[in-house]
């Protein structure tokens, strides 16, 4: 370890994990060791519900330029919505 | 060392035990058969959580003759599959080094206690581990031997310092009381190399008696085999290095 890089943030919506959909009251940010993806840090989401306990979860691990490209993304979808008045 | 005509067997098993603040959590035990006296070590597990790696390691250490506890240190953020707990200990930023240390001194206090015990008592952990487990042996009397395998942050800088981090480990070694060893990787980005060269320094300014090995081509977690981080030639080398030392100290 370990960087300790860690935010938490209230979002609002619904996740496909393991046992289906739940919805979603939170997302956690960190850039420290993941469990899966092939690096010694990535960037990890996790969107959880912790009052539906800790298995309702479900996680992303990214390299730092994938997870820079997807932000990047996400902003722009955001801004054609905008542009469209769809949003 | 092992002779195909002699008696083997041992026991693994899921405990209860005290912990920090008197708390009870849970822990794996694994500990050969027989009266012994056998000695003893207590595993501090990684950042990643109390894993089916850590529970292998420990009956691994049982199989070479050491009654062998591995504490549940995440025990109190809840249960669920070690990843999801492990993923929210993540998200908080991590265990308080108080709770840290008090989960590992009851462990060490347990084993020691069970009458097969030589009264000899090491503690070993990798990454978060291993950090942990330098703590624990500077700050929990009675730790015969440590071996720390690539902790991170046992070097901090003042702004990493929080109320669950008060002290940078470096600090305690003054007062490590045992014999350490510890292998690293010359690839790691916590601890770098330079970290390593400072604990190194530390160390010996305060006279203790250390072994550091650094390997070529590994980074962080050269020993575990599941991932990408595997460096088989270094793993078993560390590995021979780590009961080598083991047996000069504890046995």
């Amino acid at each position: 370890m370990c960087t300790m890089i860690a935010e938490k943030v209230k979002v609002d919506g619904s996740a496909k994990g393991a046992s289906g959909w739940f919805n979603v009251a939170q997302a956690n940010v960190s850039y420290d060791h993941p469990f899966n993806a092939p690096f010694e840090h990535a960037l990890n989401i996790d969107f959880v519900s912790e009052s539906q306990g800790l298995g309702a979860r479900v996680a992303v691990e990214l390299s730092e330029q994938a997870a820079r490209e997807l932000v990047k993304t996400i902003l722009a979808v955001l801004d054609q919505a905008e542009r469209e008045k769809v949003l | 060392m092992y002779q195909t005509d002699m008696y083997e067997g041992l026991i693994a098993e899921t405990i209860t035990t005290t912990g920090a603040n008197g708390d009870s959590i849970n822990a794996y035990l694994a500990r050969p058969l027989g009266k012994g006296p056998f000695p003893a070590m207590v595993l501090a597990h990684h950042m990643p959580g109390w894993d089916q790696w850590y529970r292998e390691t420990t009956f691994k250490f049982a199989h070479h003759g050491y009654i062998t506890i591995s504490p549940n240190l995440y025990f109190r953020s809840g249960h669920g599959t070690p990843e999801d707990v492990a993923a929210k200990v993540r998200a908080d930023g991590g265990i308080s080094d108080d709770q840290a240390v008090g989960d590992l001194a009851g462990a060490m206090k347990y084993v020691r206690e069970l009458p097969s015990s030589n009264g000899k008592v090491g503690v070993f952990g990798t990454c978060s581990g291993g950090r942990h487990a330098y703590l624990a042996a500077c700050r929990a009397p009675g730790f015969n031997a440590i071996v720390d395998c690539w902790g991170g942050r046992v070097v901090m800088a003042p702004d990493q310092l929080n109320a669950n981090f008060p002290v940078s480990p470096l600090d305690y070694t003054k007062d490590l009381p045992c014999p350490i060893l510890g292998l690293f990787g010359n690839d790691d980005g916590n601890p770098t190399p330079d970290m390593v060269n400072q604990h190194e320094a530390e160390l010996k300014k305060y006279g203790k008696v250390y072994q550091f090995h650094r390997y070529d081509s590994a980074g962080h977690g050269f020993f575990y085999y599941q991932g990408a981080a595997y460096r088989q030639a270094q793993a078993v080398d560390g590995w021979q290095k780590t009961f080598a030392f083991l047996e000069k100290y504890l046995a």
